[in-house]
């Protein structure tokens, strides 16, 4: 295989293996300042009790985070250096940001967080609380503002040709505020609140089921409803928002993500679908016009389809954006349906009733977890066969120096590597489910 | 060019990136060297307290690695591109290492089964002995220069010619100073049995230490002449390896005086020095070219533009306060000795 695809699949790789670890911390990060907060508002032991255990799987995952992330940092340089060096003058001043005001802020005070019960004053260890997750939802804000840069680039110029250009900032500002940056820095927020409160939502049910800590799981499990509701409704809007953006400024990915091929033709809206490529058929079940009103509010106004743009510059890989794109919206939809539902119940004061609902929420952890990666796929490779979208080609960005065996070389390391780390993950993570929220002494009581 | 102070942008950028690195070398230092002493201390109970002993700060420390690799990145994309795709094999199994040293951290007391224990220390051993190593063996790398032609284009080996004898022996030198400052750092962190213990082996590193120093230091003045050159033209800085050299000897008195704080600082001065030293010598050049010096990286053909290195400047003079901060925050949370506790690995 050529360098090219092997850079693409180790970096596909290890992003989303890396992109496993952050939502959850950050959504996790959310529950502990609420759980920390009302307990010392109310100083209701049982919230302490949640926060130290939250805090004891947030431990797990944001070490994991951080050991994943470094090796991101690094993987530009050396696996797509044209491409640092085209880029590097952009996303300089984003990493450079980054490093010294969320990564700075969260690792200094994930110590004092996890070792510091004792030596600081709750007060003092709630605002390390705040402290690590404002950190943890900056580092999101800068490495998207860089992603969305270059898929939407803004306030720059070109200097330089063939194997020197590269992009220069001249607006700092319309950088960081590009036409893409806020609706998607808005949507990866919410999906890692989603997939924080998921899990919560899941660890709680399965207590429940058990009747094992049921006060304690009830009261976890009303907080991150609450979240869940509110988060799963606003991924609707600001994913309906990033979709309109993207109709403006990236209208091959658009037409990539419906199937939409007519140059200029009214665009339908599929519940489902298969595209093939070679015929230009989608075969589905489709809203005729839906993605005209979605785009116009109009079902008769036309949509540039992927006919308009040369063969070129079309991405590859239209099928699989489509089913990716697919996938995020149906679950988008059924986390919205089920939030709901289970807040109606609550309503009603028969939320923790009905054990087949517990059941779908014991389960549904791993549904916010697949939309936030197959949401990255469908928005990465929509973008394809751009690197930084109309300016430089992907095949134009990877290292010239690094040959295909290098690669080889490093992605066994990093399945090997890797696949350990995820079975231990799994193993720590169903460690401190098993042994529950409270300590040894306190266990026996509360176990019954 | 724009100029600060007299200064322009890419001289004081180069300053900001040397002092993060210096950070980075100096907080990790202990750390790793901390580690690389791991299967020197025999009992289980002294190999927890090492770990706790670095327990809650050495992920605070890892992000001056964060930020002088972003840094980098920021200020010189070149460089930063040019090092890690010609370094690739070598900075895969940094990163490898990286993995899997942290993973021994959280993982190592979370059984109590003697195979679990055993295995997790010998890879935490290991990664932090070969990580000292491979960053010594690196700046060798970039001591000597790269095989470099017009456009930065890398023209050197790809497998193994990282791994030549120079930088073999600067990898050496640095796992010494970095096992010195390790067990210094444990001296203050402990008492006890593992303190005695830790006194005996803190003279073999000394030792260590001061043989391969030596050895770097000839080889260098023999094999590698350009690089005494700067400082025959500016005699004055013939200072730094004087006060590098005087740092080093202060260490082992300070520490015989059992005032480890003081040694603490000498050894991480004298590794500030060494890193002065390398920085000097090869300003304005980052990387050198040994095909053809106009082929070199310099700290200006690598340079973002100034418009980018002006905002990073101001982010850098607003952030390190804030980050000072949080630092003297964490230290003066958990100063003194290590105390075993439920929050502990
Ligand atoms: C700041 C930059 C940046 C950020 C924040 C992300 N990516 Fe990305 N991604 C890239 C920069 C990039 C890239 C370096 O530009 C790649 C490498 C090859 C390419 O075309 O773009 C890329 C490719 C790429 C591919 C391969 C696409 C293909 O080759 O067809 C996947 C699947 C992802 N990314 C997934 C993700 C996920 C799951 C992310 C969320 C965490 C993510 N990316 C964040
Ligand atoms: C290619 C892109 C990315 C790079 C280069 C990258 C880099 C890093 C690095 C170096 C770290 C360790 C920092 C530390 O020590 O605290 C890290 C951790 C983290 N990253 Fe990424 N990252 C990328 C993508 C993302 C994305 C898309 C998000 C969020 C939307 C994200 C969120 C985080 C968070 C919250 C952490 C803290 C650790 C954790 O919570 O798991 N990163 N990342
Ligand atoms: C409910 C309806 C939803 C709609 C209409 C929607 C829409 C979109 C669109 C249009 C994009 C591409 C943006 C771009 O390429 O610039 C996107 C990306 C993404 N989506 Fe969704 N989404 C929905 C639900 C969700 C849910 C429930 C999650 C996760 C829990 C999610 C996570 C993501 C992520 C992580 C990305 C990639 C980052 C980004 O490009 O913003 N989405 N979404």
């Amino acid at each position: 295989m050529d360098t090219e695809i092997l850079a693409r699949i180790q970096f596909a790789f290890t992003i989303a293996f890396h992109y496993i670890y952050p939502p959850l911390s950050i959504g996790i990060g959310l529950i502990m300042v609420i759980t920390e907060g009302l307990y010392l508002k109310t100083g209701h032991k049982q919230y302490e009790v949640l926060t130290r255990f939250w805090l004891k799987i947030f431990a797990i995952t944001f070490g994991i985070g951080v050991a994943t992330g470094i090796i991101m940092e690094f993987e530009f340089g050396t696996n797509w250096a044209v491409y640092s060096k085209y880029v590097g003058d952009i996303f300089g001043s984003a990493l450079a940001a980054e490093g010294l005001f969320a990564f700075g802020l969260e690792s200094t005070f994930l110590g004092v967080l996890i070792f510091g019960w004792n030596r600081v004053s709750p007060k003092v260890h709630f605002i390390s609380t705040l402290g690590v997750f404002l950190g943890s939802m900056f580092s999101a804000v800068w490495i998207v503002v860089a992603n969305s840069w270059q898929q939407t680039p803004a306030g720059y110029h070109i200097v330089g040709e063939g194997l020197n250009a590269r992009a220069e900032v001249t607006d700092f500002w319309a950088m960081v505020l590009n036409p893409s940056s806020v609706d998607r820095i808005i949507h990866t927020w919410q999906g890692a609140f989603l997939a924080g409160a998921f899990l919560v939502l899941s660890v709680h049910a399965y207590y429940l089921i058990k009747g094992r800590y049921i006060e304690i799981s009830k009261k976890a499990f009303k907080i991150a409803l609450v979240v869940a509701t509110i988060f799963s409704l606003g991924q609707l809007v600001s994913g309906h928002s990033s979709a309109d953006g993207v109709a403006e400024n990236q209208p091959a990915k658009l037409a990539a993500m419906e199937g939409h091929y007519d140059e200029s033709a009214p665009a339908d809206l599929y519940l489902f679908g298969w595209v093939d490529n070679d015929t230009q058929d989608v075969t589905g079940i489709a809203l005729p016009g839906g993605l005209s009103f979605l785009v116009h509010q109009d079902f008769d106004a036309p949509i540039t389809g992927l006919n308009a743009f040369p063969k070129e510059d079309q991405p590859g890989q239209v099928n699989a954006v489509f089913q990716f794109y697919h996938i995020m919206i149906s679950i988008g939809m059924f986390l919205i349906a089920l939030t709901l539902y289970a807040s109606f119940l609550w309503w009603r004061g028969k939320l923790f009733d009905k054990k087949w609902l517990l059941t779908i929420f014991a389960f549904s952890v791993i549904l916010p977890q697949i939309a936030n990666q197959v949401g990255w796929f469908a928005a990465e490779m929509g973008r394809q066969p751009w690197i930084v979208y109309g300016h430089l080609r992907t095949s134009q960005g990877f290292s010239q120096e690094v040959s295909s065996n290098q690669i080889v070389f490093s992605l066994v390391l990093f399945a090997v590597v890797y696949s350990i780390l995820f079975l231990l993950f799994l193993y720590s993570l169903n460690k401190k489910i098993k042994h529950g929220p409270y300590d040894e002494a306190e266990n026996a009581l509360e176990i019954i | 060019m724009e100029t600060f102070l007299g200064i322009d942008y890419p001289t004081l950028w180069y300053l900001v990136v040397g002092l993060l690195f210096s950070g980075y070398a100096i907080l990790e230092g202990f750390d790793y060297g901390a580690g690389a002493w791991h299967l020197f201390f025999r009992k289980d109970l002294s190999r927890r307290i090492a770990i706790n002993a670095i327990g809650p700060i050495w992920d605070a420390n890892q992000v001056w690695l964060i930020i002088g690799g972003g840094a980098l990145f920021a200020g010189f994309p070149v460089m930063y591109a040019t090092m890690l795709s010609a370094m690739y094999i070598p900075f895969m199994l940094f990163l490898m290492l990286l993995v899997l040293r942290s993973s021994a951290i959280k993982f190592r007391s979370s059984e109590e089964m003697l195979w679990w224990r055993k295995t997790w220390d010998i890879i935490y051993f290991l990664s932090n002995v070969l990580i000292a190593f491979l960053l010594g063996v690196v700046l060798g790398n970039i001591l000597q220069g790269f095989e470099l032609e017009e456009n930065f284009r890398y023209k050197g080996g790809i497998f193994f010619t990282f791994l030549n004898p120079y930088a073999l022996i600067v990898g050496f030198t640095t796992l010494s100073i970095f096992m010195t400052q390790g067990a210094i750092f444990l001296l203050l962190k402990t008492e006890g049995r593992l303190h005695t213990r830790l006194t005996f082996l803190l003279k073999k590193g000394m030792i260590f230490f001061i043989i391969s120093f030596a050895l770097t230091s000839l080889y260098t003045l023999i094999f590698l002449p350009g690089v005494t050159d700067k400082f025959k033209e500016n005699p004055i800085f013939f200072i730094l390896p004087i006060i590098a050299f005087l740092a080093v000897a202060n260490v082992p008195r300070l520490v015989s005086k059992k005032k480890y704080a003081n040694a603490l600082v000498f050894s991480s001065l004298t590794m500030a020095f060494l890193l002065m030293l390398v920085a000097f010598q090869l300003y304005p050049v980052l990387l050198p070219s040994t095909i053809d010096p106009k082929y070199s990286v310099t700290i200006y053909n690598a340079a973002s533009s100034q418009k980018s290195l002006g905002i990073m400047l101001t982010i850098v003079v607003i952030g390190t306060p804030l980050l000072a901060g949080y630092f003297i925050f964490l230290y003066k949370t958990f100063y003194g000795k290590v105390k075993l506790d439920d929050t502990s690995y």
